[in-house]
Formats: structure tokens, C-alpha cells, sequence
């Protein structure tokens, strides 16, 4: 029940913001924090829930923006649907690169996403085919819901990314409530425990990785009707990787509404740094931004969720046990 | 014929210095279980301090370095003793967090007080052109390699001889046992820290003799030392040697062979092949 009314109020406060902050600024941070509220909530059910950290959803994020953008521009197909094929595609991807992949342990994987980010980076930045290092622009249709392109305010694309974000808890929601859920916190847990009671550890990890792949190829195609054009440097970069899996780090990797907390902090605080100190190029952005996520890791290392558990527990959580 | 000679030269020589950064890497890692993300940043940092002891003293870069280590190691031990002990406590997650986080920090810093700019120490007691058989390659390149060569030996000798490297031998091996020793684990902690960071802070010195130094340019020499360390096997200092130089050699010969642009992506190809075969990596424990 209070679980209910705890995302009831959550639901009023993200439904309310556009109305109560206006301003174009405002409207674009809450554009980007539920983009990559959405994005981390991808993330979360592969490296929070199977605990399989992922430095390469940058991939799929390009697959879909990348996808939708070529069969938009090639054959006229509306967005929505190429939205879905490069939703297909990725989780089809995902599943050939971590079928060899997922043998390795710990950080053998994670360095194993960050090459294969790169050398996608790679291939697509070189590729003429693709656009090359000059990138595509996307076609100007008429501002529609049907055409996915808004050209009077940012407003209906705050909505899209809102109802994105839905889509993206909703199947969490459900992930947690099924059998899949368990099996995959069990692999997180001790993945030789979970394969002994008969577990079969690869197939769930592969079905976590191609709907995370999914999800997060659904917020490229996004992307790339928001800015109506991408290259491979920004949707492919690791810096992207990182961030996806920074905003539920922050929040706090395998609880559901982690990421849009660690996106509600981050974003803002990387935007308005930027905006207020960045136009200088001197980088005092990078250190308030950097400075201020190295004091959240040092103070609160659970992630932002365990904030209130801490505070009504007297005993810190961290010095019950020695980590 | 010539030219693979030459890449295979100019490969060994940046292998080597890509090993001794990676060996402070994967020290911290064997013993303590931490992979630090900001370990490009700590090598852009020695390298800026080579440059301004070169700019503002005079000093030689090689005359330079051994300040330059120490001043690495003292960031090292204060990096961990503010950030990545209280994070100790936390997940990895948070762990990885927290590094990424001071590597973002520490860019910013260069930027803000360095600017973006591009630097490069000029002429040095090791500029010059080294000539053998078909092969020639600058005289600093050769100089840089030998220094980050007699560097390793150096980290080799104070593991495997000295008390103290025993000591922190048996903390990457087994902390409780090393612990009920007598080994105090908080201490070879911050030794690994002084020791890993030393060292990525002396291949910042040999390699500011003659590449050239920015805000970002740990960004991509970090990526290579992590795929160095997860290649030879996470932990094991030897390995990293081993991968550092046949990153290096295949980064040269996939630049001559196939494309300059695709030169560090056939590298981490090569370790996605590698890792398929061997998940431990070339010299780890499975």
C-alpha cells in the first residue's frame, strides 16, 4: 500500500513538473533526466538486478537511434515502428555478443563492454554507409505524435520520454514480481549457488541482456527525434556508457526507482554545472561535476535509496560488516 | 619488409611504457580487488609535471622523474586514504563510482589551471635519431622504452625481494591469513596505492619526452591499460609486461596493415579473441 502511494506521489510530481517549470532550459533538463531515467532503469535490470555491469549500452542506444534514422531517411518508415526494429535489432545484438561474453567474470566483462563500445564507436564513425564522421540529419516532417517530431516547444517530447520511462518501470516492476527476478538477483549473488539448484545462469542472463538492450535502444530512437540529428560520437561515445551506468549507481543499482533518483540528481547537476560554468572551457564544470560524485560515492556508497534507511537506522549500514 | 621491421620497433618501445603503467594498474587490483578508472588521469598528471619541471626549471625529464614518482605517490596514498577508503565499505559498485568520479575531477582540474591546450617538452638531452639496419627511430622513444623497462625491473625487485613486497605479496594472496601474520592490510593498501600510482606516474615522465600532453590524454592511454591488465590477466604483474607489449606491437602494425583509424580497435579486438579462449586472461588466475 505504501509502495502504491509512494509512486502515485512520484507519478503527480513527474506529471506536474513541466507545468510548474516552464522555462525552454527547464523543460529540456526534464526532457534528458527522463531520457536517462529510462536509460538506467535499462541498464539497472542487467548490472543492478544480474549484476552484470555493462560500460557498453552506448551500443544499443546507437543501434536504436542509428536504426530508425537510416529507415526513416531510406524508406520513409515512421519512426515508432523503426523505433521497434531497432529495439529488435539491439536485443538480437545483445544476445550474439553475450553469448561469448558472458563466460567472463567481474571486470574481465565489464573492460569486455567498454572494447566492444569502442570498436562499434569505431566501425561507425568510419563507415560512409552510416554517414561517416559527418554523421545524418534526420528529415523535418510535420510536428505530429504520428511523425515522433515536435517543432512548438519541447513539451509533448517531455511526455514521450515520460511515457518511456513508464514502459521501461513497468517491465521492472514486473521483472522483480516473476520467477526471472529471483533467478537473477540469485546470479548476482553467488552465480555458483544459483547454477547448483539448477539455475541455468547463461539463458537468464541473456534474456536480462536483450531486454535491457531493448529498452535502451528505445531511448536512441528518442534521442534522435529529439535532436533531429546523431552521429557516432554522440550516441556511441563511452562517456554515454558511463553515464547510463552512473545515474543508477547513484540512485541505487537493483531497486526500481534507483535510476530515476540518480537521473533527478545527476542530470540536473551535470546540466546546470555546464550552463553556468562551461561556457568558459576552463573545466570548472568537469570539477564540480566530478567533485560532487566522488563526495556522493564516498558518503553515501549504497546509492541515493539507502538514504533513508540510513537515517532511521541508528547504526550506519556499513559498519555492521566489514566489506 | 621495412616498414613492419620499423612498426615492430616503434611497438615494443610504446608496449613498454603501456606495461609499466599497467603494472601500477593491476598491483592495486591484485591487491585490493579495486580497478581505479581514474588511472589514465594519474599518468596525465605526471606528465604534466614533467612538462613544468622541464618549462619552469629546466629540468630534464629524466631528471625530473624521480620527483615526479614520488609526487604520484604521494597523490596516490591521498587518493586513497580520502576516497577509497570510505568506499571500501561499499559496493563495487560504489567503487567504480567514486574513481570515475575523481577522473572527471582531475580533467577538470588540468583544464581549469593547465587550460586545454596542447603542450610538448622540446629539445632534451634524449632528443635525436637512433639508426639500426633498416630501422630508425627517435632517440627519446628508445630512452623512454629503456626507462619504463628499468622502472619495471625496479617494481619487480622491491615485490619479490624486499620484506615489504612479501608483505604485499601475501595481501593480494590471502588478506585474512596475511592479517593473522601480523601484516597490517590498511598499510599495503596504501603501499599499492603509492606503488601503482609511482608508477603510472613514471610512464607519464618517459612518455612526456616526446608525445604531446592535454587535459584528456589519459582518456585513451587508461582504456589501453585497462584492455593491458584485463589481457594479461587482472593481478599479475608479469602479464601486464607481456600484454603491454603486444598491444603495443599490434596497435603499430594494424596502424601500417589495415588503417590508422582502426589501430586500437583491431587491439581490443584482439583482446575480445583472446579473452574467448583464455576468460582469465594470458598470464591470470582462472
Amino acid at each position: 500500500m505504501r509502495k502504491r502511494l509512494a509512486l502515485a506521489g512520484v507519478a503527480l510530481v513527474l506529471i506536474g513538473y513541466p507545468f510548474v517549470f516552464g522555462s525552454a532550459t527547464a523543460i529540456n533538463i526534464g526532457v534528458l533526466v527522463m531520457l536517462f531515467a529510462m536509460l538506467g532503469t535499462a541498464w539497472n535490470l542487467l548490472g543492478g538486478y544480474a549484476g552484470q555491469i555493462s560500460f557498453g549500452h552506448g551500443v544499443f542506444f546507437g543501434l536504436g537511434a542509428y536504426t530508425s534514422t537510416l529507415l526513416l531517411r531510406q524508406f520513409g518508415l515512421s519512426p515508432w515502428a523503426g523505433m521497434l526494429a531497432g529495439a529488435a535489432l539491439a536485443a538480437a545484438v545483445a544476445i550474439v555478443v553475450g553469448w561469448p561474453t558472458f563466460r567472463l567474470a567481474g571486470h574481465y566483462f565489464a573492460i569486455a563492454t567498454i572494447v566492444v563500445g569502442e570498436i562499434t564507436h569505431t566501425i561507425v564513425r568510419n563507415a560512409d554507409a552510416l554517414g561517416g564522421a559527418r554523421g545524418l540529419s534526420l528529415p523535418i516532417l510535420p510536428g505530429s505524435f504520428l511523425n515522433y517530431e515536435f517543432h512548438e516547444g519541447r513539451l509533448p517530447y517531455y511526455f514521450v520520454a515520460l511515457g518511456l520511462y513508464t514502459v521501461a518501470l513497468l517491465v521492472t516492476l514486473e521483472v522483480e514480481r516473476r520467477r526471472i527476478g529471483f533467478y537473477l538477483r540469485a546470479i548476482r549473488e553467488d552465480q555458483t549457488a544459483a547454477q547448483s539448484v539448477g539455475v541455468s545462469v547463461l539463458q537468464y542472463k541473456l534474456a536480462a541482456a536483450a531486454l535491457s538492450a531493448a529498452l535502451a535502444a528505445l531511448g536512441g530512437t528518442f534521442y534522435a527525434q529529439y535532436v533531429l540529428f546523431i552521429d557516432a560520437d554522440s550516441v556511441f561515445p563511452l562517456s554515454l556508457s558511463i553515464l547510463i551506468a552512473l545515474v543508477p549507481i547513484l540512485g541505487g543499482a537493483g531497486h526500481a526507482i534507483g535510476p530515476l533518483l540518480g537521473a533527478a540528481v545527476l542530470i540536473p547537476l551535470s546540466e546546470l554545472t555546464r550552463i553556468t560554468f562551461g561556457g568558459t572551457g576552463q573545466g570548472l564544470d568537469l570539477v564540480i561535476y566530478g567533485g560532487l560524485i566522488v563526495i556522493i560515492a564516498v558518503l553515501q556508497p549504497g546509492g541515493l535509496v539507502t538514504l533513508p534507511r540510513r537515517l532511521h537506522s541508528p547504526v550506519a549500514p556499513g559498519r555492521k560488516g566489514s566489506a | 619488409m621495412d616498414i613492419l621491421a620499423q612498426s615492430v620497433t616503434s611497438g615494443v618501445l610504446l608496449g613498454l611504457i603501456l606495461a609499466l603503467s599497467a603494472a601500477g594498474l593491476t598491483l592495486i587490483w591484485g591487491v585490493m580487488d579495486i580497478v581505479n578508472f581514474a588511472h589514465g588521469d594519474f599518468l596525465m598528471l605526471g606528465m604534466y609535471g614533467t612538462f613544468f619541471a622541464w618549462s619552469i626549471l629546466g629540468l630534464d625529464p629524466l631528471v625530473a622523474l624521480p620527483g615526479v614518482v614520488i609526487a604520484l605517490a604521494a597523490v596516490g596514498v591521498v587518493v586513497y586514504a580520502t576516497i577509497i577508503r570510505p568506499v571500501l565499505r561499499g559496493s563495487v559498485l560504489a567503487q567504480i563510482f567514486a574513481t570515475f568520479g575523481l577522473g572527471i575531477l582531475l580533467r577538470g582540474l588540468a583544464q581549469f589551471f593547465f587550460s586545454p591546450a596542447f603542450r610538448q617538452v622540446g629539445e632534451t638531452a634524449s632528443s635525436g635519431i637512433v639508426a639500426a639496419g633498416p630501422v630508425s627511430v627517435g632517440r627519446e622513444q628508445v630512452v623512454a622504452a629503456a626507462g619504463a623497462l628499468i622502472v619495471s625491473l625496479l617494481l619487480f625487485a622491491i615485490l619479490d625481494r624486499t620484506t615489504l613486497g612479501t608483505a604485499l605479496r601475501a595481501t593480494a594472496e590471502d588478506r585474512t591469513a596475511a592479517e593473522l601474520m601480523g601484516i597490517d592490510s590498511a598499510r599495503m593498501f596504501a603501499l599499492a596505492w603509492a606503488l601503482g600510482a609511482g608508477c603510472v606516474g613514471a610512464a607519464g615522465a618517459l612518455l612526456a619526452i616526446y608525445f604531446p600532453i592535454f587535459p584528456d590524454v589519459g582518456a585513451t592511454f587508461g582504456l589501453l591499460a585497462f584492455v593491458t591488465v584485463a589481457l594479461g590477466g587482472f593481478g599479475s604483474v608479469t602479464g601486464a609486461v607481456f600484454a603491454g607489449i603486444l598491444i603495443g606491437v599490434v596497435v603499430n602494425l594494424a596502424g601500417v596493415l589495415v588503417d590508422p583509424s582502426y589501430k586500437f580497435a583491431i587491439a581490443y579486438a584482439l583482446y575480445l579473441v583472446v579473452l574467448s579462449i583464455r576468460p582469465q586472461g594470458l598470464l591470470g588466475r582462472a
